[in-house]
């Protein structure tokens, strides 16, 4: 290796696969160059990312300059420049950009794809990649600017791959795995996802918010692609009739022919499955019972946590009346503190074309577009200007589902029209009654 | 910092080419030299009018306005901002216009 690595070293030792292994190999893959490509980036760039990341655990502190502005014409996003400030000590990662390129929904891929993108990147980028980016994105991590639009070239004119997003504008959708394989999902995540990802094209790849907006899709409320906490508007699937229940699958869980959560927990003996310990007893609404060895549920006061159904997944399966749920507003700490989703939509059918649903998302982004300050996320505005605007400018009427509790202040406002009398009154009047 | 040399003037840069000081930027000079990095190929008077309001804004404000506040004072929707400049208002325009480099999560 072309830098010495004492401290990068240690993180080869131990169980877990090592990235310092990986960067060697493919900095020694680039070194012997079998299939004899034409390098656009210097070769030895996975040997000076190495120097520079030992170089920061030596001194505590990130080698990288502040911002960095590039990007493809006709877009405003999609790439994140970024430069090096020791440049002469680490010629190979003076430009060091990482492109976004937006994933297919559910991350499925057959190696073909995979070849592609690995042949193109290998001969325009440094051969190192993240898989993938919080957001969702194939992150291809490490070129120079003339490479740029020579990537973004081969990627839409040879293999119809468009980038990802970034900025202050609809970053790139994801979603949970959904119907693909799994029995809990309510909805076709993957179908949602690629729709509203190519209806919006616009709004990702051009910057016209006041700051980044984020779509996740969960088909159920384990949420396993985090929409509640990682997204501006989150996409929840539910169901509003019977959870639906087979008594001699439940029967088959109580003897021990079936293992509770799918064997999830056999890694230690928790004894016997006890369903009333651990179903019944552990529902938050408490509206299951077991009635002569019968399972019943009180759908009406059912939450659809799904825990009953994690744990007796043969036994209990989701409705057959399926939508989704919106919530809006999550966002990270800064600027005023961390956020979740709010539920701003109980139910609505995730139907094609999604009609009502790209309702209610352009009713969000009208307001927010009008009203949002710069880089305040619709969370804060929602702080700022209240809740009740948000359900105005999505025309939905504000019902108990909305919030956990009712207000506790006073401090409440009607709007004039609701008041008899309006605002507009004569101190003289009043005098006439009230002497001062 | 690098320089760049056009049409006899010397400008002081940053990697991605947006100018150090923003009163060296106000002469036909920059617009031209940008003009060629930032593939466009005729200046009209649309451009020139982007520039001045990003100009205008930038010395009342100290900042350079949102996009959507653009789209207002130009009356150009964002569609035809990116027809002008190809790399949008904030890689585009304002490096043109001389304004300092948009920072934030980009």
């Amino acid at each position: 290796m072309k830098h010495e690595t004492p401290l990068l070293d240690e993180l080869e030792k131990g169980p877990w696969p090592s990235f310092v292994s990986d960067i060697k190999r493919e900095a020694e893959s680039r070194k012997a160059n079998t299939n004899n490509v034409e390098f656009q980036i210097p070769v030895d760039v996975c040997e000076d990312i190495l120097g520079l990341l030992e170089l920061s655990f030596k001194d505590g502190t990130t080698h990288w300059k502040h911002g960095g502005i590039v990007g493809v014409f006709g877009y405003g996003g999609g790439v994140i420049g970024r430069y090096c400030d020791q440049p002469e000590q680490f010629p190979g990662v003076a430009h060091f950009h990482t492109m976004r390129v937006n994933q297919p929904a559910g991350k499925f891929y057959k190696t073909d794809y995979l070849r592609i993108i690995c042949d193109l990147w290998e001969f325009r980028g440094s051969g190192l990649t993240n898989m993938h980016g919080s957001t969702g994105d194939i992150i291809l991590i490490g070129t120079t600017t003339p490479q740029l639009e020579e990537i973004f070239y081969e990627l839409t004119h040879k293999h119809n791959q468009d980038l990802g997003g970034s900025g202050s504008n609809l970053r790139t959708p994801s979603d949970c795995i959904g119907q693909a394989r799994c029995e809990y999902a309510c909805y076709d995540t993957q179908a949602i996802c690629h729709t509203l990802t190519v209806e919006y094209q616009d709004e990702l790849h051009r910057p016209a918010f006041p700051y980044k907006f984020k779509f996740k899709f969960d088909g159920c409320p384990n949420c396993c692609v985090a929409s509640i906490a990682r997204a501006d508007l989150s996409f929840v699937g539910t169901w509003r009739d019977d959870i639906r229940i087979d008594q001699e699958a439940v029967a088959a869980y109580m003897g021990g022919e079936l293992v509770p959560n799918g064997g999830a927990h056999s890694g230690r003996d928790w004894g016997a499955f006890d369903i009333q310990k651990e179903v019944i007893g552990l529902c938050p609404t408490q509206c299951m019972a077991l009635v002569d060895g019968k399972l019943k549920i009180n759908t009406k006061e059912c939450t659809r946590c799904m825990h009953c159904i994690n744990t007796m997944p043969r036994a209990l399966r989701i409705g057959n009346d399926r939508g989704l749920s919106i919530l809006a507003g999550a966002k990270a700490p800064i600027l005023d503190g961390a956020q979740m989703g709010s539920l701003l939509v109980p139910f609505i059918k995730a139907e094609e074309p999604y009609d009502e649903i790209k309702e209610v998302i352009e009713g969000v982004w009208d307001w927010w577009m009008e009203e949002g300050k710069n880089r305040e996320r619709l969370g804060e505005l929602m702080k700022r200007q209240g809740f009740q605007k948000l359900l105005e400018s999505t025309n939905i009427t504000p019902t108990p589902q909305h919030i956990q509790e009712p207000r506790s202040n006073p401090y409440i406002f009607w709007k004039e029209e609701e008041v008899e009398g309006g605002w507009e009154r004569d101190v003289n009047e009043y005098r006439k009654h009230h002497q001062r | 910092m690098p320089t760049v040399e056009f049409q006899g003037k010397s400008f002081s840069v940053d990697e991605d080419g947006f100018i150090d000081n923003y009163e060296d930027g106000k002469c036909d000079e920059w617009v031209q030299y940008v003009k060629k990095e930032e593939g466009i190929d005729e200046l009209t008077d649309e451009h020139t009018k982007v520039i001045d309001i990003l100009r205008e804004y930038y010395e009342k404000n100290g900042i350079a306005p949102m996009v959507r506040v653009l789209s207002k004072l130009t009356g150009f929707k964002l569609k035809h901002i990116y027809e002008l400049f190809p790399s949008g208002p904030g890689k585009g325009a304002c490096k043109m216009a001389g304004l300092p480099k948009p920072t934030g999560c980009v």
